[in-house]
């Protein structure tokens, strides 16, 4: 993007020597940067570096456990720690505006949008009758929600993430505010909606002449968005430069692996043709409509219709799609934890779909999950030994006792993990951590397939790469088969043998990793390819 | 020689008091569940707040030792002929208690009262009739002087303090020498509150014991009847209603509430339907009804119930049993609406991918991850029944009035707080003893959740 000339403007918010601690414990410890007018600052940092904290302390909305330990922040020529609260109320929303993370949880489910984007008007703004309906109207028209007019009387659940995500930016431009802070806007958004929002952030800037602070830990979003750059960690500003010069050449060695992170997309993964171990065919997942006292079904919800694909031998397949296109579904009906309404699973050419409770429970052995979340998938009231076990005792791998001690033990030390760590709870580790576990969990029952459900989206950066490579490493070992569900495009190359690209229930376009992501066929996978935030090579 | 008497909630508390052992026991070999309650037991709070319920306990224990004493022979019976034996069935707690339960006087009397507290017509030497407060027939008629009351009062308190305190040091000297001797290097009992605690509950029933030889501590009642005599026999009850109820609602609530959370469909329909059937029928006109039909039972078969306490026993277990089955309900709800949450989480389903039993999943993953609840229930509910006895009393359902409840005593103050000037000694001796156990309960509880919730789990 195009840079701005920062050096004869008076800086819009600077922050001096900022420190927050909790009790002796310092979180951010001592940052300075400032904001100028129509500027993007991006202040990246995984989680825990301080960069939320920064963002709340400018606002002074910090919970009460933390504070404010030293420093100032200047807004313009005011002071804001020497504002009472009275004063500093004037100056949230009316001088800085903020927008978070989740557009669902952000807006008041039981009012109409519109009556909640008139409230923050005349709070702020002296607006009534028409005056006040035709800003509403130019408010939404701006942030490009279609029929504004018609959306104003809608409520928050009949419009789409994105368009939540709009109305909350809307609301944040009310009152025509001079900075915007925008904390991870479009982490929980799909690919190309997460385009859409960039743009019309970088279009408002343009014309609001507003200063935005930018926080993400999306490298990729970073480079097409920011102007300059902060990279934080731990509490402290490790580099701060112009977007260019950061990725031409990042200084700090932290910076180097933040970019570094960032999947190599042109090199792909080969493999030479094997047997098939899974074949899905016409697979249809849809869960009926029920209504009247006697809960008669009266139509299908078809959250998966008609897919089929194949997974080989010791290669990886990955599904790839936006929330809600149903991947996630046909992952679980695999694994017999969503009802099938008609198609065929086979597995090692015996067919899945159809046998009993009891007739499925050998298959457990052979095909095993790895979920999203880290911090759900595992028991918080089991040791890591108990929840490892679970799987080995209840499938019948290793009925001898010694033996299988000694096979976790070689299994934690395989992920990387220690032997040691057996008789510590989940709760001790870190995300990254715990995913290690849950693939040594998955890898306890020596399975032929292992279904991974967006193993790697509730990690860092810095830790996804290697979760990854140590998924590559196992599959190259013991010649595990993987189908990988995921909405991350980057990682796929890296990984995957095959893609199969999922819309609204069906399969759009299927290949071989290389002819998918050079030559795409389909114009969503086109789409969705172009909607990838991208590092501009100097 | 005595008669013993086994009532029914006898056998239910000693078996209570075996179960709770063989847990410990149980708890003692598996290392984990010990780390936890230690950690229980490093707390001060923790440590305080159970010996304060393990008095409780014992006390109630102890009263629950019932026999009947022999009747003096009459006069030409022979030794060998059979034994009368006395109609009033005693507790062991009675005969430490003998100085409270003796020395009645004929109506209400204030704490430490040396006259009583309505007037009453009296003759005097001369013969006149005249109205006046009478002197207590056993509270302070030891007096020689009425002007040493106070002082008396304030020596024999110290010299019940002292002695107090040198029974209370004897088993705690004797433990520390046995704890030097034994050398044991992980100690992480915080034994000196432990013994504080201890130390200040003997001094205080000594001194009680002590003085009540020759005072009223607490007053007396309506019929003379010393009111901390009646507080102390009813923990018992108190301490028998809340823990027997709530056990009866526990297999209910978990049981139902977590199958209609875990299998869903016509299970969580039929649950449902008990529970919001059961819970739109007035409680109160259910336990009024049950009590009716329980009375008419004990009419119909007296031969059954030959003795008073065989009576009042067999209302209150009945009443723990009506109270347990009509209040399952709002656990019911948390446990299925819990159960609903966890059994969606990424967990469960990795355990249904590892082909998992649904008794082994229900076991290993959804009960700990309810724990919390019904722990925080089972207190909550421990307080609530103890409570809802007292309200029950008042409308004339509760438990027997031959029984020692605090209800029964709350029930009273109704009366006498109206009178003026009032007497509030009596709802205060009930007040301060439930309020002290309910207290007990709570911040154990407090502590025990603490400790077996993870997220809030200190080492390990």
């Amino acid at each position: 993007m195009t840079m701005t000339d920062t050096t004869n403007q008076a800086p819009l918010l600077t922050v001096r020597n900022l420190r927050v601690t909790a009790g002796s414990n310092a979180l951010v410890k001592g940052i300075n940067f400032e904001i100028f007018p129509k500027e993007i600052f991006a202040l990246v940092g995984e989680s825990g570096s301080g960069k939320s904290l920064t963002s709340l302390s400018i606002m002074r909305l910090l919970p009460e456990a933390l504070t404010i330990s030293h420093g100032e922040i200047n807004f313009k020529d005011t002071k804001l720690f020497t504002l009472t609260e009275t004063q500093m109320n004037t100056v949230r929303g009316r001088k800085i505006a903020m927008i978070f993370q989740e557009p669902q949880t952000s807006l008041n489910p039981v009012q109409t949008i519109g009556a909640q984007l008139k409230e923050v008007l005349e709070l702020h703004q002296n607006i009534q009758g028409n005056a006040l309906q035709a800003k509403l109207v130019s408010l939404l028209d701006e942030v490009g929600i279609p029929d504004p007019e018609a959306r104003l009387k809608w409520y928050p659940h009949q419009l789409s993430g994105g368009q939540k995500q709009r109305v909350m930016i809307a609301m944040a431009l009310a009152c025509e505010p001079d900075l915007l802070i925008a904390d991870e806007p479009t982490t929980a958004l799909d690919v190309t909606i997460q385009r859409q929002i960039l743009e019309l952030l970088d279009k408002l800037r343009r014309d609001r002449n507003l200063g935005v602070l930018l926080i993400t830990h999306d490298m990729g979003v970073v480079s097409e968005m920011a102007d300059r750059v902060a990279v934080m960690q731990y509490g402290e500003i490790l580099e701060q430069t112009d977007c260019k010069s950061f990725f031409a050449n990042p200084q700090h060695e932290y910076s180097q692996r933040l970019i570094n992170s960032l999947p190599d997309t042109k090199h792909f993964i080969q493999g030479e043709d094997a047997e098939t171990i899974l074949t899905v065919d016409d697979l249809k997942i849809w869960f009926p409509k029920k209504s009247g006292i006697l809960q008669k079904t009266v139509g299908h919800t078809k959250a998966v219709d008609g897919v089929s694909f194949s997974v080989e031998k010791g290669k990886t397949l990955a599904i790839v799609g936006e929330s809600g296109s149903g991947k996630t579904t046909t992952g679980k009906a695999i694994l017999r934890l969503n009802p099938i309404h008609d198609g065929s699973i086979k597995f090692n050419g015996k067919e899945l779909v159809g046998l009993s409770h009891k007739q499925f429970h050998p298959y457990r052995r052979d095909i095993q999950v790895i979920f999203q979340d880290p911090f759900s998938s595992m028991n918080p009231r089991m040791t890591v030994r108990e929840i490892i076990e679970e799987g080995m005792v209840s499938l019948g791998v290793e009925p001898d006792a010694d033996k299988r001690e000694g096979k976790m033990r070689a299994l934690l030390e395989r992920v990387g993990m220690l032997p040691e760590h057996l008789d510590r709870f989940p709760h001790e580790f870190s995300g990254g951590q715990r995913q290690r576990i849950a693939i040594a969990r998955a890898l306890a029952v020596d399975p032929k397939l292992i279904i991974c459900d967006e193993p790697t989206s509730a990690l860092d950066v810095s830790i996804r790469g290697q979760v990854l490579d140590l998924l590559n490493d196992l599959q190259k070992e013991t010649g595990v088969s993987l189908l990988f569900i995921t909405h991350d495009l980057s990682i796929i190359p890296h990984l995957a043998h095959n893609v199969a690209v999922m819309k609204n229930g069906v399969i759009v376009e299927q290949g071989t990793t290389q002819d998918v992501m050079e030559s795409p066929q389909h114009p969503y996978t086109q789409a969705l390819l172009q909607a990838v935030p991208k590092i501009q090579t100097v | 020689m005595i008669l013993p008497v086994v009532l029914w909630s006898d056998i239910l508390i000693f078996a209570l008091a075996i179960a709770v052992g063989l847990f410990v026991w149980q708890v003692r070999k598996n290392p984990l569940a010990k780390a936890r309650w230690r950690t229980v037991f490093e707390n001060k709070v923790g440590v305080t707040s159970f010996v304060i319920i393990l008095f409780y306990v014992l006390i109630s224990l102890v009263d629950s030792l019932h026999f009947r004493e022999p009747l003096p022979q009459l006069e030409g019976e022979n030794a060998s002929d059979k034994v009368a034996y006395s109609s009033e069935v005693k507790s062991v707690l009675d005969l430490v208690l003998v100085n409270l339960e003796e020395g009645a006087e004929t109506t209400y009397s204030a704490p430490f009262a040396l006259y009583s507290f309505a007037k009453e017509n009296m003759t005097a030497e001369d013969g006149t009739v005249y109205r006046d407060f009478p002197r207590l027939e056993n509270g302070g008629s030891h007096l020689a002087d009425e002007a040493d009351h106070l002082w008396d009062i304030f020596g024999k308190s110290i010299q019940a303090i002292l002695v107090g305190l040198i029974i209370g040091f004897i088993p705690v000297a004797l433990h520390m020498w046995l704890r030097k001797r034994a050398g044991n290097t992980e100690d992480y009992i915080p034994w000196n509150v432990a013994y504080g605690t201890f130390i200040a509950l003997v001094v205080i029933s000594t001194w009680i014991l002590m003085v009540s030889e020759y005072y009223h501590i607490l007053g007396t009642d309506k019929v003379g009847q010393d009111v901390l005599y009646q507080s102390i026999k009813a923990i018992r009850t108190g301490v028998l209603i809340g823990t027997l109820a709530t056990l009866v609602t526990l297999p209910i609530a978990i049981v139902l509430g977590i199958s209609a959370g875990y299998f869903k469909g016509w299970v969580d329909d039929t649950v449902q339907f008990i529970y919001t059937t059961l819970s739109s029928i007035p409680g109160i006109l259910l336990i009024a009804a049950s009590v009716l039909l329980i009375d008419v039972y004990i009419e119909t078969n007296p031969e059954a119930f030959n003795l008073t306490i065989l009576r009042s026993d067999f209302k209150f277990i009945a009443l723990c049993a009506i109270l347990g089955l009509i209040s399952w309900t709002t656990l019911c709800r948390l446990l299925r609406a819990e159960t609903l949450k966890v059994s969606q989480l990424d967990y469960v389903q990795a355990a249904h991918a590892f082909g998992v039993s649904h008794s082994g999943v229900i076991r290993k993953h959804i009960l700990p991850n309810v724990t919390h609840i019904i722990l925080i229930s089972v207190v909550l509910d421990f307080s609530a029944f103890v409570l809802a006895e007292a309200v029950l009393s008042y409308i004339g359902v509760g438990v027997d009035p031959n029984m020692h409840s605090w209800g029964n005593m709350i029930n009273a103050a109704r009366s006498e707080l109206s009178r003026d000037p009032s007497v509030w000694w009596s709802v205060t001796s009930a007040f301060i003893l439930m309020f002290t156990l309910v207290l007990a309960a709570n911040l154990f509880s407090d502590e025990v959740r603490n400790a077996f919730d993870p997220r809030t789990a200190k080492g390990n």
